[in-house]
């Protein structure tokens, strides 16, 4: 195994497709000259060449939209958002077309498009910079979602989502760029669609996924040792296929459950989860299911405060704490 | 009001790229045989006759939803679609029934579509205003308005990218120049070379509001100018006259990856969509100038029959012929079944239509 950042490993997984197959091209602003913006893509120019490492202006509805065509006629793009909080100016052309184009043409068009970038709050950077949409992403059919939170998860989730045939977004983090992990020295195609269990437990399950996995394997830490409480983490990596049997068997296990999540609450991917747990394995459960999110208002630039605002391993225990009692 | 209350005289073409002639003496006309000059005539009698008839089912209310005829602009589709070489490609806007019959598109599919049927172009799952046809390189068929721009933009960008001699052409309205992404596809087209001619279709009226009530400046293509690219103008009721000026700009895209903005002048004689009264914005006497004086059909059907190739009879028989296909195309998608349920969830992902390639595990779909 080697041991890779979490932006190295997406940069290997960049560079691995990119040399796999002649139609995959990276996009985005800053991505080629000035080897990206959170410097994911350093060294891609030097070894594919600007025909296959392009950047664009900032205008995301234009050239989203040119990869969504693009993609329409066999290249498979991924498209770079510098922040996924720009999604909101190329809206119609994530949502209308790239969602919508398969099914209105009654599935005569294929829209492989990758759109990739970091999606989280926490760096201090306010309300406009620190959207979390994958439960806006999700809502639409014809599209797949993917929050990786570990450097291997990253690297062979992304491979699978540049090989999809379907519209595939993937979320990644800037707090997370430069945590290290191991990667396998051989490749690796992690599935979508697939949770992983990130650690055993048998008195709560945490369902989570992306940064907030790291948060709730910290908390088990302290549950573990100060507690004795046995927590179970479940990382859903994917958010749409979701893997909700993991999740079922896990509540089948513990019989106890909290939702962490960097979302807002109203209909969020929580609020999914909720419903599903209750609705399939009811009987299972031994208490109302909780959910810690992030607390409900725009995202708070002063420092201090966002750190309150967002998930935190204190957070966490509080919240498991809770949902044991 | 519109452009120019009542015509009066045939608008000068205008361009910053010299002019071929644009009669039937320009070289891409002047080298039909007589069999394609009836076709261009006739694909414009069969795209008006199946408007007609599909204005009727929607009043019969065999139709739901929007309806956007395309009756007098007959000639902008068919001359410009009618130079499509095998890797040159189209994408529209809403009203995008005259196009699919340009590119060839089977009527009965597509009035199955209009119907809701499961024996329509997209499955009853599009609708009149998407409709797809990718073997015929026709991309829709796009309900928002201006949101096709950037992905015909991305057909120009694959097709440099695979290193095809094509040009892609993105249809859109006088209404959709003001949309923000039309002018980030412009500049994307004009900063990478993109083989891309951006053909605005100006009926005067974006909806009921007048190109003077809805967009400044000197005139709709000649913004092209701000983002250094080609522009030119075109008398749009004379298929002859497209055809000469599509020709000069698909030529310089395909050989020379120049994009360009061509503003066609046409007119809509039903409202915007079936459901407008016409009654607020425009008056009937000027709806009547144009389809006096400047019916696509009448003014080609003239020349052709001044030119010899058209007679009376045979005009006669490419109408009644027009006729009974839009009226086999209504039978047809009155005998199709509508779809099921069970199709809801068709045609959603890739990996659901092809289970046996599916690699991702998980739930797609919820309840």
């Amino acid at each position: 195994m080697a041991v890779l950042t979490y932006r190295e490993a997406i940069r290997a997984a960049l560079a691995e497709e990119l040399a796999r197959d002649e139609n995959v091209v990276l996009m985005g602003e800053e991505v080629a000259q000035f080897h990206g913006a959170y410097k994911v893509s350093e060294g891609l120019l030097e070894k594919f060449g600007p025909d296959r490492i392009v950047d664009t202006p900032i205008s995301e509805a234009g050239f989203i939209g040119m990869g969504v065509g693009a993609s329409m006629l066999g290249i498979r793009p991924v498209m770079e958002l510098m922040f996924w909080s720009f999604y909101s100016v190329a809206f119609d052309q994530i949502l209308n077309n790239a969602a919508n184009v398969r099914y209105m043409s009654g599935g005569l068009i294929n829209c492989p498009i990758v759109i990739r970038g970091p999606a989280n709050g926490g760096t201090n950077v306010g309300a406009t910079h620190s959207h979390t949409p994958e439960n806006v992403l999700a809502n639409h059919p014809g599209v797949k979602v993917i929050v990786p939170a570990t450097a291997r998860d990253a690297k062979g989730l992304l491979k699978s989502a540049i090989r999809d045939n379907d519209p595939c977004f993937f979320l990644e983090n800037t707090i997370l760029y430069g945590d290290k992990g191991e990667v396998p020295d051989t490749e690796e195609v992690i599935p979508l669609g697939v949770a992983d269990v990130k650690r055993q437990g048998t008195d709560l399950t945490i369902v989570t996924y992306g940064r907030c996995v790291l948060h709730s394997l910290a908390a088990a830490d302290i549950l573990e040792k100060e507690h004795d409480v046995s927590v179970e983490v479940v990382d859903l990596r994917t958010i749409r296929p979701l893997d909700i049997d993991t999740v079922l068997a896990s509540v089948k296990k513990t019989h106890r459950v909290l939702i962490v999540e960097e979302q807002k609450p109203f209909a969020s991917v929580g609020s999914q989860l909720a419903y599903m747990i209750q609705r399939e394995a009811f009987d299972e459960l031994d208490g109302p299911i909780h959910r810690l999110a992030t607390i409900d208002a725009p995202a708070i630039y002063s420092p201090p405060v966002e750190v309150e605002q967002l998930p935190n391993p204190q957070r966490v225990l509080k919240a498991a704490l809770a949902a044991l009692a | 009001m519109s452009k120019k209350a009542v015509p009066t005289a045939e608008p000068k073409d205008e361009s910053n790229v010299a002019c071929a002639s644009q009669s039937s003496s320009a070289p891409i006309n002047a080298k039909l045989l007589k069999e394609e000059k009836i076709e261009l005539h006739r694909k414009m009698v069969r795209i008006r006759r199946f408007e007609e008839r599909s204005l009727r089912a929607y009043q019969a209310k065999k139709i739901g939803g929007f309806l956007h005829l395309y009756i007098g602009q007959e000639a902008v589709a068919v001359g410009c679609c009618s130079l499509m070489g095998k890797d040159d490609h189209v994408i529209t806007a809403y009203r995008d029934h005259g196009h699919a019959m340009a590119v060839g598109m089977d009527t009965k599919a597509l009035m199955a579509e209009l119907y809701g049927k499961i024996t329509g172009c997209s499955k009853g799952k599009g609708g009149s205003m998407h409709y797809f046809a990718p073997s015929l390189n026709y991309w829709g068929g796009h309900g928002i308005v201006g949101g096709q721009i950037p992905l015909g933009t991305g057909l120009a960008y694959a097709l440099k990218y695979k290193k095809l001699k094509g040009a892609a052409m993105a249809f859109m309205g006088d209404g959709a120049v003001n949309q923000g992404a039309v002018h980030e596809a412009y500049n994307l087209a004009a900063l990478w070379n993109l083989p891309v001619i951006f053909v605005i279709e100006n009926n005067g009226y974006s909806m009921g509001t007048s190109q003077e009530r809805s967009s400044a400046g000197p005139g709709l293509a000649k913004r092209a100018e701000a983002y250094g690219m080609n522009w030119g103008t075109c008398f749009g009721h004379d298929v002859y006259e497209v055809r000469a000026t599509m020709d000069k700009f698909l030529t310089l895209a395909r050989e020379k990856h120049q994009p360009a903005v061509v503003e066609i002048d046409t007119y809509r004689y039903r409202g915007h969509s079936v459901a407008d009264p016409d009654k607020t914005y425009r008056t009937r006497e000027e709806i009547e100038e144009y389809r006096r004086t400047k019916d696509p059909i009448q003014l080609f059907q003239k020349k052709l029959l001044d030119e010899g190739v058209l007679t009376e009879a045979l005009i006669e028989q490419i109408d009644t012929e027009a006729k009974a296909e839009a009226e086999l195309a209504a039978d047809f998608a009155e005998a199709s079944p509508f779809p099921t349920p069970d199709d809801i969830q068709k045609d959603v992902y890739w990996e659901t239509d092809n289970p046996d390639k599916r690699t991702s595990k998980g739930r797609l779909f919820f309840e």
